[in-house]
């Protein structure tokens, strides 16, 4: 296994409902989108936005598309309107979460690797 | 321009000529010239669009509709009527009479063809709100509105399909609207031109499933998608907004124009179905619940993507208010230090103001300190910098209930550049006054509307 920042594997678009965000993530590849699965949960997702989420996150699945869609709340500084951040809509939480870091077993770690992705130390 | 009311059987074309109330005007333009369109719809209302607009309005009865309508329907409207295009649009915003009114004038002064002008009214249903302010909650928190503080200065319902239905069958040719559900606008074309039952669930999802990937305009085609080496998207500066070819069954192809710029492939398509969605099995409409977890999408074409598998469940009871609050005053300041310990006098400037804050006694509801370049959009979740940054800068934002603090925190930011650390730039300020947007749950009953029809021109 090799580690790589989630960005090599999927991409992502944030939106917003009131104090609410919300994160489509989508696989490159339908082989990408189990180590999605399995690694980008309501947990670790929690941990890796830090004090920005203060609301629970609640992780639905469209698997024929291969996308997970992370339902956050209380995740906009009181709600897009009276949210004190340059964000307040949170959008630039899709640049966020592409940065946590995901394991790859070795063949697709390969293939990112002839793509010219960078490999993270573990 | 003959009602085809429920005998179409050939494709029904439906192109989407705005998002937002600023949005782009050529790229509509260019849908109403060469689309070949039978629908050109313009989505122009964000949360927080319709309450300023009624605080324009208020100042000038004649205001409150969008401000791009005379731009957009001068450039298009030619088109549209030599090409039997019908145009619905929520650009009425807090005012559809007065948009009907200047649309009117607009025909006549373009001395188009006659043509029928429909205003879909009832979505404001402040008075009803006022006078059940103390049985509404809010509907995330479930706080009542009673005890939310501030002057309510609007509330609007997301109104359905059925309204512009019920225009387009008495013949308008352009629909004005404020406050429509977003994907309504488009859905109501379909169900009118294929006739399709108001509680055929499955095939009202269908339509709201490509409803859904164009309401916000040129998001499905490239727009705020690119990231250079790993989604690239060619010529976005004459990015082609999108089009739905949609068939009697439901099935739906989302393209563009030839020769714009821009992307629709799978993965825009996929991006946009799931944009602020929150259930993808329950996502909520006024004509429909709609379930997106058994849609596939096919690429057929180059820019051109088939989805299939949409479906739908009854339509809620209730209907979504958005209410508009006066809650206060935000002040923000901005200042940028430069070169070799410029972190370090900008952490020296944010104790400065935090102290003459106290000292000055000025009354903030919430403060914040961002350092851009840093970590201003995701704080402490944000990877750490790789070198010390050659510049930062220094915002401050704070909400007060009363201006004059909100005013204070400013003019203290901007007394750093003579009072504070050396070497800064020249500090910004803005104040600018609170508009909250809470949503509500209220019975459709509660919701009277009315449709108003007028031939218009020669």
């Amino acid at each position: 296994m090799k580690t790589f920042y989630l960005r090599e594997i999927a991409h992502a678009r944030a939106g917003d409902k009131g104090d609410t965000n919300n994160i489509g993530v989508i696989a490159y590849a339908p082989e990408y989108y189990p180590i999605i699965l399995d690694q980008v949960t309501p947990e670790r997702v929690q941990a890796h936005f830090k004090d920005l989420v203060k609301g629970p996150i609640t992780r639905y699945l469209l698997p024929r598309v291969n996308a997970i869609n992370l339902v956050m709340e209380r995740a906009l500084g009181g709600g897009v309107t009276r949210s004190l951040s340059l964000d307040p809509h949170g959008k630039s939480y899709s640049a966020l979460i592409l940065t946590m870091r995901v394991s790859v077993p070795d063949e697709i770690a390969a293939r990112l690797d002839r793509q010219g992705r960078t490999v993270l130390d573990a | 321009m003959a009602d085809t009311a429920g005998k179409r059987t050939r494709v029904l074309r439906i192109g989407a000529g705005a998002s937002y109330a600023g949005d782009r005007v050529d790229p509509a333009t260019d849908l109403a010239a060469r689309g070949s369109l039978d629908y050109l719809v313009y989505e122009t209302l964000a949360e927080r669009t319709i309450a300023l607009a009624q605080l324009e309005r208020l100042k000038d009865p004649k205001a409150g509709y969008n401000e791009l309508l005379d731009d957009r329907f001068y450039a298009a409207l030619p088109h549209c009527r030599k090409n039997g295009t019908r145009i619905v649009t929520n650009m009425g915003a807090a005012n559809p009479r007065g948009a009907a009114a200047r649309t009117a004038e607009i025909i006549r002064e373009l001395a188009l063809e006659p043509m029928r002008v429909g205003t879909v009214l009832g979505d404001d249903v402040m008075e009803y709100c006022l006078r059940n302010r103390d049985r509404l909650e809010v509907m995330e928190t479930g706080v009542p509105f009673a005890s939310l503080e501030g002057e309510i200065v609007s509330a609007n319902a997301y109104l359905g399909a059925d309204v512009i239905v019920e225009a387009l069958a008495r013949g308008a040719d352009i629909i004005l609207t404020g406050r429509v559900g977003d994907c309504s606008l488009f859905l109501a074309p379909m169900i009118h031109e294929f006739g399709w039952r108001m509680d055929d669930w499955d095939l009202l999802g269908k339509g709201q499933t490509g409803a859904d990937m164009v309401e916000c305009g040129a998001n499905v085609s490239g727009a705020f998608f690119a990231d250079p080496g790993y989604k690239d998207v060619p010529d976005l500066a004459n990015l082609g907004y999108p089009l739905l070819e949609v068939e009697a069954d439901g099935t739906i192809i989302v393209t563009k124009l030839e020769g714009t710029g821009g992307l629709i492939n799978r993965a825009t398509c996929a991006e946009q179905m799931i944009y602020e969605i929150h259930d993808p099995a329950n996502y909520i409409t006024p004509d429909v619940v709609v379930d997106f977890t058994g849609v596939s999408l096919e690429e057929a074409g180059p820019n051109r993507v088939r989805i299939t598998g949409g479906r739908g469940k009854p339509r809620p009871e209730r209907l979504k208010v958005s209410v508009g609050i006066k809650q206060g005053w935000i002040g923000e300041g901005e200042i940028t230090y430069a070169g070799l310990g410029c972190v370090e006098r900008a952490k020296l400037a944010e104790q400065i103001v935090r102290e003459r804050l106290g000292i000055g006694g000025v009354d903030l509801e919430e403060l914040r300190v961002d350092y851009i370049g840093l970590n201003s959009l995701h704080g402490a979740a944000s990877l750490p910098p790789a070198a010390p940054p050659y510049e930062v800068r220094l915002r401050f934002a704070g909400r007060a209930k009363k201006k004059r603090d909100a005013v204070k925190l400013v003019n203290e930011v901007e007394t750093l550049v003579g009072k504070g650390p050396c070497s800064s730039s020249l500090p910004r300020k803005y104040v600018r006054e609170v508009l909250a947007i809470y949503s509500c749950l209220i019975p459709r009953a509660a919701v009277r509307t009315e449709v108003i029809v007028e031939k218009v021109g020669k």
